[in-house]
C-alpha cells in the first residue's frame, strides 16, 4: 500500500476516534454546564462531578425497549436514523488537522480527502441531512412528527443558503475550495474573522439553525411538538439522532474554526516546519478551538428562549440572506481593491 | 483496467429508456415527473461521457446549465401540481381530462 | 479499482431507476431517485468532472428532490391504485418503444468509436480553474441567461402556488401577515 493510502487510513481512524469521543464529553458538558449556568447542581451522583453520566445514558439507550409504531412505514422508519448518521459522520473528511507534511518524499496533506472540491464536498454531504428529518417524520405516522419534520427540513434548507453564501465569501480571496489553502491564506494574513465579521456572524447563526439547536429548535421543542420528528423513536434509534446532532455540531464547529479562526494555526508559531510534531500541536490547537465553539453552542442553548417558527423563517430569508449577500459583495470589492 | 466510455453511454441509454417507459406508463403525475428527471439525468451522463471521450470541457459546462434548467422546471412543475391538486383533488393524469375529446 | 466503483454504482443506478418507475408509492419512488442521482454523481467523478459531480449531489439531490418530497408529503399522495384496464395497450407500446430505443442506441454505441480506450485523466482536464475559465469566458452569455431563467421560475412558482383570492386559507394568511409584526399587542 502506498504512503498516501496508509496516511489516509491513519487520518480516518484519528478523526473517527476523536468524533466518537467528543459525543459523550458533549453530553456531560451539556448537562453539567447547563446546570452551572442555571445555578443548579446537575448530574452529580455517578462518579466525581457526574463524569460517568454519559456511561449511564449509553446504558439506558442500549437497554431501553425498542418500539415500532404499528401503522408506520417500516422500511422508512428503520432507515431514518441511519440516514441521520451518514452526513454527520462523513463531512469531516475535508477538514485539515495540521500542516502538510512530507513522509518518505511524498507530500501528505492532513485531510482524509484532499479533493479539489473541498468545501463543496462538505456542503453536498451536509445537504443530505435533510432526508433523515423528512423520512423520520413521515414514517412515524404521527401528526406531530410530520409537522415537526416539515418545519425542521424547511428550516434546514432555508439556512443552508446563508451558510453557503458566507462560505463562498471566505473562498473568494483564497481562490480555491480546499481548506488547507484557506488555512494557509489565513496564516499569511489575518484570521478571516476580522475582515469578514459579518460573514462569521451569519455562519454562526446559520450553523445554529442547521443543527436544530436553540434558539432555533422549535421543530423538536418539548413544549411544542412533543419531540418533533423523533417523537416515535426510542432507545438506540433515538441515540442515532442524538449522536448525529452532536457530530453535526462538532463538524460544523470545525468548519467554522477552519474558515474563520485559522484552523490549526497557532499565532506566532510556525507549525509547518515542525513535521509530525507540528501536526500533533496543530491538531491539539484545532481541538481546543472546536471545544471552545462547542461550549459556545451549549452556552447559547441555556441562555436564550427559542424563536417562533415564522420568526425563524423570517430571520433566515429576510435577515441572514441579505446579510450574507452584502458580505459577499464587500469581500468581492475588497479583493478587487487588493485589500484581501 | 480502465472502463471504456461506451459502457457509460450504454448505462445512460438504459436509464433513458427506463425513464421513457416510466413517463409513458405511469398515471401518477409526480412519478411521471420523476421519470422525466431520470431522463434529464441520463442526458447529463451522456454529455459528460462525450466530454471525456473528446477531451473537451464543453459537455461539463452544458451539464451545469441542464442542472439549472431542471431545477427551474421542477419548481414550476411542482407549483402546477399544487395548483392542480387544489382544484381537482387528484394528481392522476387519467382523471385530469376536461379538455379531452 | 475504477472498474469496481463503476460496476457498483452503475448497478445501483439501474436498480434504483427501475424502482423509481415501477414502485406504487410516490415517496419510495422519490427516495429511489435520490439513490440514482447520487450514483450518477459518483459516475461523474469517475469521468473527470468532479465539480459537476459534487454540484449534482448538492443541487439535484440536496434541493430539487427535497422539493419533490415536500410536495408528495404535503399533498399526502397515496399509493397508485391498479389501473382500470384501457391503458394496457399504451403500456405495452411504451415499454416496447423504450426497448427498441435501447437496442438501437446500443448498436449505435457499439459500432461507434466510443469503445476505444481513452488516456488517463489529465490534471488540466479535471482542474476547477480551467472549468471556471471556460464557463465565464466562452459561456458567459448562457450563464447570465440561466440566472434570468431561475428568477422567472421563482416568480412563476410563487404565482402558480398562491392561494386563490377570497378563499378561507387566503384570509388566514392575510390576517397573519397583517398582524404578525404587531402580534404581541394582542396579548397586552
Amino acid at each position: 500500500m502506498s504512503v498516501q493510502t496508509i496516511a489516509m487510513l491513519v487520518k480516518l481512524g484519528a478523526f473517527l476516534i476523536v468524533l466518537l469521543t467528543i459525543i459523550p464529553v458533549m453530553v456531560w458538558v451539556e448537562r453539567r454546564g447547563g446546570a452551572m449556568m442555571q445555578d443548579r447542581p446537575g448530574p452529580n451522583r455517578l462518579g466525581p462531578f457526574g463524569l460517568l453520566q454519559p456511561l449511564a445514558d449509553a446504558g439506558k439507550f442500549i437497554f431501553k425497549e425498542d418500539i415500532t409504531p404499528s401503522e408506520s412505514d417500516r422500511l422508512l422508519y428503520l432507515l431514518a436514523p441511519v440516514l441521520a448518521l451518514i452526513p454527520a459522520f462523513s463531512t469531516f473528511v475535508v477538514i485539515p488537522l495540521g500542516p502538510t507534511i512530507e513522509i518518505a518524499g511524498v507530500q501528505v496533506p492532513m485531510m482524509v480527502a484532499p479533493a479539489e472540491t473541498g468545501v463543496l464536498l462538505f456542503l453536498a454531504l451536509a445537504s443530505l441531512g435533510v432526508y433523515s428529518l423528512v423520512i423520520a417524520g413521515y414514517a412515524s405516522n404521527n401528526k406531530y412528527s410530520l409537522l415537526g419534520s416539515i418545519r425542521a427540513s424547511a428550516q434546514m434548507i432555508s439556512y443552508e443558503l446563508a451558510l453557503t453564501l458566507s462560505v463562498v465569501a471566505v473562498l473568494l480571496p483564497v481562490g480555491s475550495f480546499r481548506l488547507d489553502r484557506v488555512v494557509e491564506y489565513q496564516i499569511d494574513g489575518v484570521w478571516n474573522i476580522i475582515p469578514q465579521i459579518i460573514g462569521f456572524v451569519v455562519f454562526l447563526i446559520a450553523a445554529f439553525a442547521e443543527t436544530n439547536r436553540l434558539p432555533f429548535d422549535l421543530p423538536e421543542a418539548e413544549s411544542e411538538l412533543v419531540a418533533g420528528y423523533h417523537t416515535e423513536y426510542s432507545a438506540m434509534r433515538f441515540a442515532c439522532f442524538f449522536m448525529a446532532e452532536y457530530a453535526a455540531m462538532t463538524v460544523l464547529s470545525a468548519l467554522a474554526v477552519t474558515l474563520y479562526l485559522g484552523g490549526w494555526h497557532l499565532p506566532g508559531v510556525d507549525l509547518a516546519s515542525m513535521g509530525i510534531l507540528g501536526v500533533v500541536i496543530g491538531a491539539a490547537v484545532l481541538l481546543a478551538k472546536v471545544g471552545a465553539f462547542l461550549f459556545f453552542f451549549v452556552w447559547v442553548r441555556w441562555s436564550f428562549p427559542r424563536f417562533r417558527y415564522d420568526q425563524l423563517m423570517a430571520i433566515g430569508w429576510k435577515g441572514l440572506l441579505p446579510l450574507a449577500i452584502i458580505n459577499l459583495i464587500w469581500v468581492a470589492a475588497a479583493s478587487l481593491a487588493g485589500w484581501l | 483496467m480502465s472502463v471504456p466510455v461506451s459502457w457509460y453511454l450504454m448505462l445512460a441509454a438504459a436509464m433513458f429508456a427506463i425513464g421513457t417507459a416510466g413517463a409513458l406508463t405511469r398515471r401518477n403525475g409526480i412519478t411521471i415527473f420523476l421519470s422525466i428527471e431520470l431522463m434529464l439525468n441520463s442526458v447529463n451522463l451522456t454529455l459528460i461521457s462525450y466530454s471525456r471521450l473528446l477531451d473537451d470541457r464543453t459537455g461539463q459546462v452544458i451539464v451545469l446549465f441542464v442542472l439549472a434548467v431542471a431545477a427551474a422546471e421542477a419548481a414550476v412543475g411542482l407549483a402546477l401540481f399544487i395548483a392542480l391538486y387544489r382544484h381537482r383533488r387528484t394528481i392522476d393524469v387519467d382523471r385530469v381530462n376536461l379538455m379531452r375529446w | 479499482m475504477e472498474l469496481a466503483i463503476f460496476l457498483i454504482f452503475s448497478a445501483l443506478a439501474v436498480v434504483s431507476a427501475l424502482v423509481v418507475v415501477t414502485h406504487r408509492d410516490p415517496v419510495k419512488s422519490t427516495l429511489s431517485l435520490v439513490v440514482t442521482l447520487f450514483s450518477t454523481g459518483v459516475l461523474f467523478l469517475l469521468l473527470g468532472a468532479p465539480f459537476v459531480g459534487v454540484l449534482q449531489v448538492l443541487v439535484y439531490t440536496g434541493a430539487i428532490v427535497v422539493l419533490f418530497l415536500f410536495v408528495v408529503m404535503l399533498l399526502n399522495l397515496q399509493r397508485e391504485a391498479r389501473s382500470e384496464g384501457g391503458g394496457r395497450l399504451q403500456r405495452v407500446f411504451a415499454i416496447a418503444g423504450a426497448l427498441a430505443f435501447l437496442a438501437t442506441s446500443g448498436v449505435a454505441i457499439w459500432r461507434s468509436a466510443a469503445g476505444t480506450a481513452v488516456g488517463a485523466l489529465q490534471q488540466d482536464f479535471v482542474s476547477l480553474t480551467a472549468f471556471a475559465t471556460e464557463l465565464f469566458d466562452r459561456f458567459l452569455l448562457p450563464f447570465e441567461i440561466i440566472g434570468l431563467l431561475l428568477l422567472v421560475a421563482v416568480i412563476a412558482a410563487y404565482v402558480l402556488a398562491r392561494r386563490p383570492e377570497g378563499s378561507v386559507a387566503a384570509a388566514i394568511d392575510e390576517h397573519h401577515a397583517g398582524s404578525g409584526a404587531g402580534g404581541s399587542e394582542v396579548t397586552r
